[in-house]
Formats: C-alpha cells, structure tokens, sequence
C-alpha cells in the first residue's frame, strides 16, 4: 500500500508574454484551426525556458516545464527558488486555480491552498461574518465553523471585537483574523505561500508553531513556499528547488536550502556551473566559486569562525598575480584588506587556482559584510574587479549573560590583566 | 501487482487535467458549497447600503422613482396607452420582474472581473458565485414585490378594477424563467469578457436597449404591426407579459409563449454553463 497523497506528472505550464487581448483572436483561430486538424497547439512549440534575465525570443515562455515529483501522507515539503522562478505557479495549479498546459496532477483527500490570508474578507462585515465568510469560501460547512468559531477567536486573539466591522481593524489584526480561520481547517493536504511574510514576529511565531503543529502533531501534508530559508530549514522534512521553471533539485529540506544557496548570488555562496567562458569575470579572470562558510556549525555567528573559498580560472600564463579581498560591512566601512599573492615570479599558468583562508572566531561583530575582490598584476594593474560577489549575515549569539548585540565592526576577544593597589 | 495498480488508480479523489471535457459539470462539489452560498447571499445583502442613512429603503426607493418617471414621461408627455391599466400598476409590475431580469443579468455578467482577486487565490466551484447573486437578485426582488402589492393594494381599496386571476400560480415559473435566462445571458458575457473586453461596453446599454424591445412601457396592443414580430421573437416579452397578466389581467398568457421561452432560457442556461465551466479553468491567465 503506497502512501503517495499528491502525484505530479510531467506538468508544465504555458505563458503568452507582453500584452494579452490584442491580436489574440487571430492566435485563436490558429489554435482552433490546429486543434480541429489534431495537430499540437503551434505556440507550444516555440515556448521559451522561464529565465527572466535572457531577452524573450518567442511570445510564448514556459512557466513551468515538465515538473515530476511524488509527495507522501505526512511529508512537509518546502518549496524554494528565486522570484520568477516558478513556485506560485506550480501551487496555483495544485489548488486549481488556473489548469496546466500539459500533464495530470493527482490529489488524494481535501486540498486546502493558503495562498494569502482573509481571502474573500469584505472591510464592512464584523470579524463574527467575516470567519464565516472566508472559512466557507475555504471550503468549510456552516456547522463546521460554528464548532470552531471560538477557537479561532481566541487564536486571532480578537473576541473583543467581535461585531466590530473588519475595516477598523488593524492591517495586522486582519491578518490575524484571516490566519486564524485557516489555521482551523483540516484538509489532509495544506497548501501555503509565504503567508507568514506579514504580521509582527510574535504572530509569525505562532503561525510557524501553527504550522509545526499541524504537519508533525496531526500528521497532515503539507507545501510550504517560502524565502525565509530558516523556516523552511526548521519546518520541513524534504526540499524541492525550482529553478526557470523545472525541478532543478530535491532532497532533504537542509540540501535544498544549500543547493538554493549555492544558485542566488548574494547569499554566501557563489557556484558557478557550466562553461568557463559563462562564469562571472573577464577575459583575464573567471570566478568558478566563492563562499563563505561557517568553519564550525551551520550557521555564520559571532564565535563559528569563517571559511573562504575562491576558486578561479586565470587565461594570462607567465605573470605575477595577487587577489586582494575588501571585506566590508554594509554600511560600507572596510574591516580589512587581504592580499594573497598567487604567483611569486612571473610564473602564473593558465587553469584554475583555489585561493582559501580562514577568518578566526571573535573576531567579527555580528552584521552583514560582503567581500570584494580585485585581482590584479604585479600588485599594480588591476586584472579584474568584483564589487559584491557574496555575502553574509553574522548571527549574534548570547556569550556569558550578555545577549544584545554589541557595538563596533568587530568584537575582538581581548587578552587583558587587571592590577589593583590600594592608595 | 497489475491488480493493486488498478486499485491505486481509483483511489484518487481528483485529477486534474490540462483539458476537460466540455460537459464535465460536478453538481456534486457545486452542492457541497451549498453553505458558501448562503454567505455570499447574506454578504450582498448586508453589506450593500452599510453606511447609508435610508439603508434597505433604497429598494423601495429605486422602483418607486423609477415609476414616477414613466408616469410623467412615457404616461403623460409621450401619451403612451397603458390599455386602461392605472399607470402605476402598470408601470410598476414591469420595473420589477424586468430589474429581476437585468440584475440577474448584470450581476453575473461581470463574475470574473469583479472577483479575480479572489479567484486568483482559492479555488471554490466558480458557478456559486453567480448562482448566489440570483438569490440575492430574488430576495431583492421579494422586496420590491411587497412595494407593488402595497401600491396594489391601496388601489383596490380605491375601487380600482384589477383583480389577479389563477395565472397568478405561474408567478414562480416565471421567476425561474427570468433568472435562467439573466444568469445564461450573464454567464456567457463574463466569460467572453475575460479575453475580450469589448463586450462590457455592450452590457450597460445592452440591457436598456432590450427593455424598449420588451413591453415594460408599453402594452402589446400598441405596437405597430411591422415592428411586432420583433417585439414577439424577444422571449422576455412572453415572460413579461404573462406576470403582467397574471396581476393585472392585461397581456397575454399563451402555451406558444411560455414554451418559446422556456425553450429559448434552457438552450442559453446549458450554453452559459458549458462555456462558463470551460473559462473557469484557465480565466486567470488571461483576464
């Protein structure tokens, strides 16, 4: 006996790019005129792969392109990828918001999409009207709501204003309200989109809790999209990566967040994959990799330490070459300035060079710094410049009984004596 | 282990495929929102005149105006005959199945746009929505019937000669007849409106452009012979007629007309459906 809820097969998703609604019936009746005669729709030929840097070449762009995966009762699956990328869409057609192009999704049970909260809300019915309301259009039963109506009062922490009207409420009130009713359904698939992104952070707290609660307590399966790594780090069991619209990665949640980490710039690690001549650089200097890893632990804080990595393609044989690394903070004051030479004598050879080096523990304040890298020739001409290839947020943590963040660039752990005379 | 496949295969509770077949129609799901339904109705009618002074007097004051108007312009600048009828009476019963008709019509005609927010976030059988704006047009309609009854009423007290026959039993027929046809009227727009604007600019004078082709302001017996087969293709005219007749005793009351428009209602509600059913899936990515 398979335990598989949700099955999705080979789904893919067309767009038309630019302006809908003009020249459209023409397109019509081409595809009408291709139907009829049981050939293939002829814009989904040309459709583009969804890469929103590359300049369109066809009006037509694949959202989503051959999406295969499989997940079980109970799983927690969190679902990562750039803006673009992909993710809304494969949840819209999960929850039947819009049909795929091509492909089947199969659903096993009641399927629950939390695409944004208070869906439906109307500003001039009190929040009493309001939780009926949204929770049938989420597909509850009048009885169903009367059963849980105080519970869902009391978690959106608002049964003082209960025949008040919505709109004078708070934006933050609403979103609790909205939050609450959702919480309350029990679908056996639960779908949610960065909901959690609004509220201030106690109610962020609680609707994680919410949602730990109901995927690992009650056993219910849940898709979880979200930018915030950390939740999906602690709220889901597997990962799945999206990537210009197919299935770039799936393994466990931490493997994902990794292999996602390693595809947007601007996190602390930069991987580059393919030809050489794609990487980030110039004709002198390809930058293959680059990341700054915590040399202990998971996470970048202020007693971890730092591992750095530069990986880098030099074309320019018999030199003598240096990279200098500028570590800055974000208020772009330079901690410090570090330069490795590569080469000793004139003697630089075409291939690829590691560069690494540590940065102790201690030594940081906690805050966000990003490298830049200047390599250059015989510490003179400058070969090629990086003003902000990665960069890392160092976590505070509390040493002692000191827990607050404190002042200054860095926090060095001072040697230091005490001596004391009495007058 | 062929066996325990095909076992599996039933076992899902919904597919969902990139096209469906045209009469794929779940009135199962539609039944189950039957409470969603309710709350959109109840949503309507509460949250329409919030904030206004006269509130639920609006809908008295609407049609009651509305007639005023037609007695001064159509009863007595323009002259036209109500076949002896107290002008009110007359104007009065065709305002209000017609407003049945042109809400119904109106309301539903713009579903897509008005609700894309929502249905670009949570599924729900698309077809509850305008299926809740008849019973909000029906409730509506009740209202503004309790208007034309007082005004009835209060005229027969005065000694006036109307008197309501047994026709009067084919009043919910009627009713259905006007909101089949307003909601396949509507259901058709808004799903054509989806790609092509153009036809929301037909919608507004569209619906006043077919009530001077309906005998609301005027009797059957004052059309001129070559306009009257039009005036006869117009299936409203055998509905509006036949409520007129039932209250009034003036119209006309024929088995060819109710079947002609009955007719006519069922074959717009099942293309209104269908074509309804077929935009619902994919409406967001074109709207």
């Amino acid at each position: 006996m398979s335990d598989i809820v949700l099955s999705v097969e080979n789904v893919s998703k067309l767009y038309r790019l630019g302006e809908i609604g003009t020249g459209t019936i023409s397109h019509d009746l081409n595809r009408w005129l291709a139907k009829i005669r049981g050939k293939e729709d002829p814009f989904s030929k040309i459709g583009a792969v969804n890469d929103r840097t590359q300049k369109a070449e066809s009006n037509f762009v694949w959202a989503l392109k051959d999406i295969d995966f499989k997940v079980r009762q109970g799983d927690v699956l969190g679902i990562i990828g750039k803006n673009g990328a992909g993710k809304s869409t494969l949840l819209k057609l999960i929850s039947r918001i819009t049909s795929p192009s091509t492909g089947l999704i199969k659903i096993k049970g009641r399927i629950a999409s939390l695409l944004e909260v208070g869906t439906g809300m109307h500003p001039e019915m009190t929040a009493r009207e309001n939780i009926y309301l949204n929770g049938a259009i989420m597909g509850m039963t009048k009885k169903e709501i009367s059963r849980k109506f105080d519970a869902i009062l009391d978690f959106a922490g608002c049964t003082m204003y209960v025949d008040t009207p919505v709109k004078r409420f708070s934006s933050g009130m609403r979103v609790r309200l909205g939050f609450a009713v959702a919480a309350f359904l029990e679908p056996e698939i639960l779908i949610v989109d960065e909901v959690l992104a609004v509220g201030d952070a106690e109610f962020q707290k609680k609707a994680l809790g919410k949602m730990k609660d109901v995927s690992q307590r009650e056993g219910r399966t849940v898709l979880f999209v979200s930018h915030n790594l950390a939740a999906v780090k602690d709220l889901c069991k597997n990962g799945m990566l999206i990537k210009n619209g197919s299935l770039s990665f799936s393994g466990t949640a931490q493997e994902t967040v990794l292999e996602y980490q390693k595809i947007v710039g601007g996190g602390n690690v930069y991987f580059h994959e393919g030809s050489i001549e794609s990487a980030i650089g110039n004709n002198n200097i390809r930058i293959l990799e680059f990341s700054a890893l915590p040399t202990v632990g998971e996470e970048i804080n202020i007693e971890s330490g730092i591992n750095v990595l530069l990986k880098f393609y030099n074309s320019k044989p018999n030199i003598n070459i240096d990279a200098t690394f500028e570590l800055r903070t974000s208020d772009e004051v330079t901690v410090f300035h570090h330069g490795p030479l590569i080469t000793q004598k004139n003697d630089s050879k075409t291939g690829i060079y590691n560069v690494t080096f540590k940065i102790p523990s201690k030594l940081l304040n906690a805050g966000n710094y990003y490298f830049k890298v200047i390599f250059g020739e015989n510490q003179r001409y400058v070969l090629y410049t990086n003003p902000d290839l990665i960069s890392f947020e160092v976590q505070n943590i509390s040493i002692g009984s000191n827990s607050s963040t404190l002042p200054g660039v860095i926090r060095p752990n001072l040697e230091y004596a005490i001596d004391f005379n009495y007058l | 282990m062929n066996q325990k496949e095909t076992v599996m295969k039933e076992q899902w509770d919904l597919i969902i495929r990139p096209y469906r077949n045209l009469f794929d129609l779940n009135f199962k799901e539609i039944w189950q929102y039957r409470d969603l339904l309710g709350m959109f109705v109840r949503r309507d009618v509460v949250t329409v005149y919030k904030q206004t002074i006269l509130g639920p007097i609006w809908y008295f004051l609407q049609p009651l105006l509305t007639m005023l108007v037609y007695v001064v312009v159509f009863g007595n600048i323009a002259g036209i005959s109500t076949d002896d009828i107290p002008q009110p009476l007359f104007y009065l019963s065709g305002i209000i199945i017609w407003n049945y008709f042109s809400e119904c019509f109106m309301q539903t005609s713009d579903t897509f746009s008005q609700n894309q927010d929502m249905f670009g976030k949570v599924y729900f059988p698309r077809l509850i929505l305008p299926l809740s704006k008849v019973v909000s047009g029906l409730i509506k309609f009740f209202i503004q019937f309790i208007l034309f009854a007082g005004v009835y009423i209060f005229l027969l007290i005065q000694g006036v000669a109307v008197m309501p026959n047994l026709a009067i039993l084919w009043v919910p027929v009627l009713l259905i007849l006007m909101a089949a046809m307003g909601l396949g009227f509507g259901l058709i727009f808004t799903s054509l409106t989806t790609k092509y604007r153009d036809l929301k600019f037909l919608v507004q004078f569209g619906v006043q452009l077919v009530m001077y082709a309906t005998p609301i302001i005027y009797p059957m017996s004052a059309i001129p012979d070559k306009y009257k087969t039009i005036i006869f293709l117009n299936p409203l005219t055998h509905i509006v007629e036949a409520f007129k007749y039932a209250f009034l005793g003036h119209g006309s009351l024929t088995a060819f007309g109710l079947l002609y428009a009955s007719g006519f209602t069922i074959f717009i509600l099942i293309f209104g459906v269908l074509i309804f059913n077929k935009t619902e899936r994919s409406f967001m990515d074109t709207v």
